[in-house]
C-alpha cells in the first residue's frame, strides 16, 4: 500500500536535477516570494574570457536570490553546472561571497536571513586561476562567518557534483544534501589519474567513481546530512527541515578529533572498500535520516 | 618557473623561530614550533615532505588528510588555550606541493580534512589571532586553501621560486586546451594566470612582497629583516578588521579586481532595495 504511494509520487515528481540553475533556486522559495539579484540583465560577465575566446554569460553562471522560505528571509546561491563546468571565476565567486556577506550583515542587525548554495561545480574557472582560487578562499571565509549566525545550507544536486577548492567550501557548510546522480569530493578521478597513475585511480572505472564520491556513500558514511530522490518537493522539503533545525551545536569541519582518530585508524597500506568506512564511521555519526 | 624542491619550509621555521625540534608527537610532515616574535610568543606552523609517511599520495610536501587535522589540531589548541587572554599570532610557513591525489583521500573525505584546517585558521582569524600566511615557495591549490589562505595578511618573497596558483602548468595547460608556452605568454597580459609571483601581486591579495637575497640560505640580516616584516604585519592586523576585505581593498585590487568590486556594489545596492519591499 505505501510503496504504491510512493511510486505514484515519483511518477509524479518534479525532477530537480534536470533544472537549471534559475529554476533551482526559484522552486526552493515560497511561491512567489524570491526575486534575483544582479540577475544576467544586470550583465555582470567575466571581465577575463572575451580576452581568452571563451564567450562570457551575462550571469557568470552564478544565480543569486532572495526571498522566504518557510516564511523566513533567505538568499540561495546557484552554480550554472552548464556554464564552464560551474566553475569559479571572478565574478561568480564574488557573488558568492557577497550574497553570504549581506546574509551575515542583516543576521548581525537582527534580520534572520538563512543560506542555501547550490553547488555544481569542478572549483576553480582555470582562465582566472588565480582570482577564482582566491574568490573561494574568501567564500570560505564569509561561511565561517555566517554560519555561526544561521545554518549554511549546501545542495549538490548533481550532475556536475562538487569538486576542487568548492569541495571545502562544502566541507565548512552546516548541512549537505544531496542525490544519488551527485558527487562530492576535492580530486576527481581524471587529475588523479593524471597525477598518481592509473592504478591509483582508474577514471574509466563508472563503479568505482560512484562508489566513493557518490551521494549514497558521503550521506552513508556521514560526511552529508541527508540523501533525497531527483525530486523537486523532497528538497524543498530538505531545505525546510534543516532551517527549522538551526545552527548545529558542532560543525562537521570543527569535530577535528573525531576525524582525526578517525583517520588514524585506518590502515593506508592497502585501499579501502567505500563500504567498510560506512560501517566504521558511521557508529559515532548521527546524520540526519530521510524518511 | 622552479620545481617545487620542499627544502624552504624547513629552513625557514628554523630561521625564524632559531629551534630545530618541532612539537611532538605529530606525523613528521607538519612541524610546529612556538617561539618569541616581537613581544609575542607565535606559533609557526610548516607542512614539509616526510617519505616515511603512511599515505603513500602524501609523502612528497603534498598535503593530505593527515597534515590537515595535524595543522587543524595544533591551531585549535591555540585557540583554545588563549581564549581568556592575548591572542597568540599564528604564522603559516607555507611551501606545499599540491593537496594529495590520491584514491584513499578521496574515499575518505580529503575534502573535509582540508575544510577541518581552514576551518580552524579562520576561527583563530575571527578570534581574534593574528594569521599572517608567509609564502616562502609553493603555495597550490587545494594545499594553500587548507595552509594559508585564511590567514588576516598574506606575505610572499619576490623570488622566482615562489609560486601561487591553482594548478601546476601542465595541467592548466592540457585542460585549458594550450600549450605550456601560450599559458605563458597569456600570463604576461593576463595577471591571474601567471605563474610570476610579481604579477600574483598585482591582483592586490597581498599584503606584502618581501625582498630575500637567499630565500634557500638566509643570512642573520635577511632572517631579521623577515622577523621584522612579520611583527608588522601582525601589529596591522591587530588593528584592522577580522575579515579577509584589505584584499579588495588594496591599491592593486581597486585596479585589478574592478569586476569583483562592482559586482558587490550592484548586490548591496539590489539588497537594500528589496528589503524595503520584503
Amino acid at each position: 500500500m505505501s510503496e504504491q504511494r510512493n511510486d505514484t509520487k515519483f511518477i509524479n515528481r518534479q525532477s530537480f536535477i534536470e533544472l537549471n540553475a534559475r529554476e533551482r533556486a526559484e522552486v526552493l522559495f515560497d511561491a512567489g516570494t524570491s526575486r534575483e539579484l544582479a540577475g544576467p540583465f544586470d550583465r555582470m560577465e567575466s571581465p577575463w574570457l572575451a580576452m581568452q575566446g571563451v564567450t562570457p554569460q551575462a550571469d557568470d553562471g552564478c544565480v543569486v536570490m532572495k526571498g522566504k522560505i518557510s516564511g523566513q528571509s533567505t538568499v540561495v546561491i546557484a552554480l550554472e553546472g552548464a556554464f564552464q563546468g560551474g566553475s569559479m571565476g571572478e565574478v561568480s565567486g564574488e557573488k558568492l561571497a557577497a550574497a553570504l556577506d549581506l546574509a551575515c550583515a542583516d543576521n548581525e542587525k537582527g534580520i534572520r536571513t538563512n543560506a542555501v548554495m547550490l553547488l555544481e561545480t569542478g572549483g576553480v574557472r582555470l582562465q582566472e586561476a588565480n582570482l577564482g582560487l582566491a574568490s573561494i578562499a574568501e567564500i570560505m571565509a564569509s561561511i565561517l562567518v555566517l554560519r555561526r549566525h544561521v545554518p549554511v545550507i549546501c545542495i549538490i544536486a548533481g550532475t556536475v557534483g562538487c569538486f576542487g577548492g568548492m569541495s571545502l567550501a562544502a566541507g565548512l557548510a552546516s548541512y549537505v544534501v544531496m542525490t544519488r546522480e551527485a558527487r562530492l569530493g576535492m580530486n576527481g578521478p581524471e587529475v588523479i589519474e593524471q597525477t598518481s597513475g592509473v592504478d591509483e585511480f582508474d577514471s574509466s572505472d563508472r563503479a568505482l567513481i560512484w562508489a566513493i564520491h557518490g551521494g549514497e556513500q558521503r550521506f552513508a558514511m556521514g560526511l552529508a546530512d541527508a540523501l533525497v530522490e531527483d525530486d523537486a518537493q523532497q528538497m524543498v522539503e530538505a531545505v525546510q527541515r534543516f532551517i527549522a533545525k538551526g545552527v548545529p551545536a558542532v560543525h562537521r569541519s570543527s569535530e577535528v578529533a573525531l576525524y582525526r582518530s578517525r583517520i588514524a585508524a585506518l590502515d593506508p597500506s592497502r585501499q579501502w572498500d567505500p563500504k567498510e568506512l560506512r560501517a566504521a564511521w558511521k557508529a559515532g555519526a548521527a546524520p540526519e535520516v530521510n524518511q | 618557473m622552479s620545481e617545487y624542491k620542499g627544502i624552504r619550509g624547513t629552513v625557514w621555521l628554523k630561521a625564524l623561530t632559531g629551534q630545530s625540534a618541532p612539537l611532538g608527537g605529530d606525523p613528521a610532515s607538519v612541524l610546529t614550533i612556538d617561539a618569541p616574535l616581537g613581544e609575542d610568543n607565535a606559533r609557526f606552523l610548516c607542512v614539509v615532505p616526510n617519505p616515511e609517511g603512511r599515505f603513500p599520495c602524501a609523502r612528497h610536501g603534498e598535503v593530505g588528510m593527515e597534515e590537515a587535522y595535524t595543522l587543524a589540531t595544533r591551531v585549535r589548541e591555540v585557540i583554545h588555550e588563549d581564549r581568556d587572554r592575548l591572542k597568540r599570532p599564528i604564522v603559516a610557513i607555507v611551501d606545499v606541493k599540491s593537496q594529495a591525489y590520491g584514491r584513499r583521500e578521496e574515499t575518505a573525505g580529503i575534502f573535509l580534512a582540508g575544510a577541518a584546517a581552514a576551518d580552524a585558521y579562520g576561527s583563530a582569524r575571527l578570534a581574534g589571532h593574528p594569521v599572517i600566511a608567509l609564502i616562502v615557495g609553493h603555495a597550490f591549490s587545494g594545499a594553500f586553501l587548507t595552509h594559508g589562505y585564511q590567514a588576516n595578511r598574506l606575505l610572499a618573497f619576490d623570488d622566482d621560486g615562489v609560486m601561487i596558483h591553482a594548478m601546476h602548468k601542465a595541467a592548466a595547460a592540457r585542460i585549458t586546451r594550450r600549450t605550456v608556452e601560450s599559458l605563458e605568454e597569456l600570463g604576461k597580459t593576463i595577471a591571474p594566470l601567471s605563474y610570476n609571483i610579481r604579477d600574483y601581486a598585482k591582483l592586490g591579495l597581498l599584503y606584502k612582497l618581501l625582498h630575500v637575497e637567499h630565500p634557500e640560505n638566509p643570512s642573520p640580516a635577511e632572517i631579521e629583516g623577515v622577523q621584522k616584516e612579520l611583527i608588522a604585519a601582525i601589529h596591522d592586523a591587530r588593528n584592522s578588521p577580522v575579515d579577509l576585505r584589505s584584499r579588495t581593498t588594496s591599491s592593486e585590487a581597486l585596479d585589478m579586481r574592478k569586476a569583483s568590486i562592482q559586482t558587490r556594489r550592484l548586490l548591496e545596492a539590489q539588497w537594500a532595495e528589496i528589503r524595503h519591499e520584503q
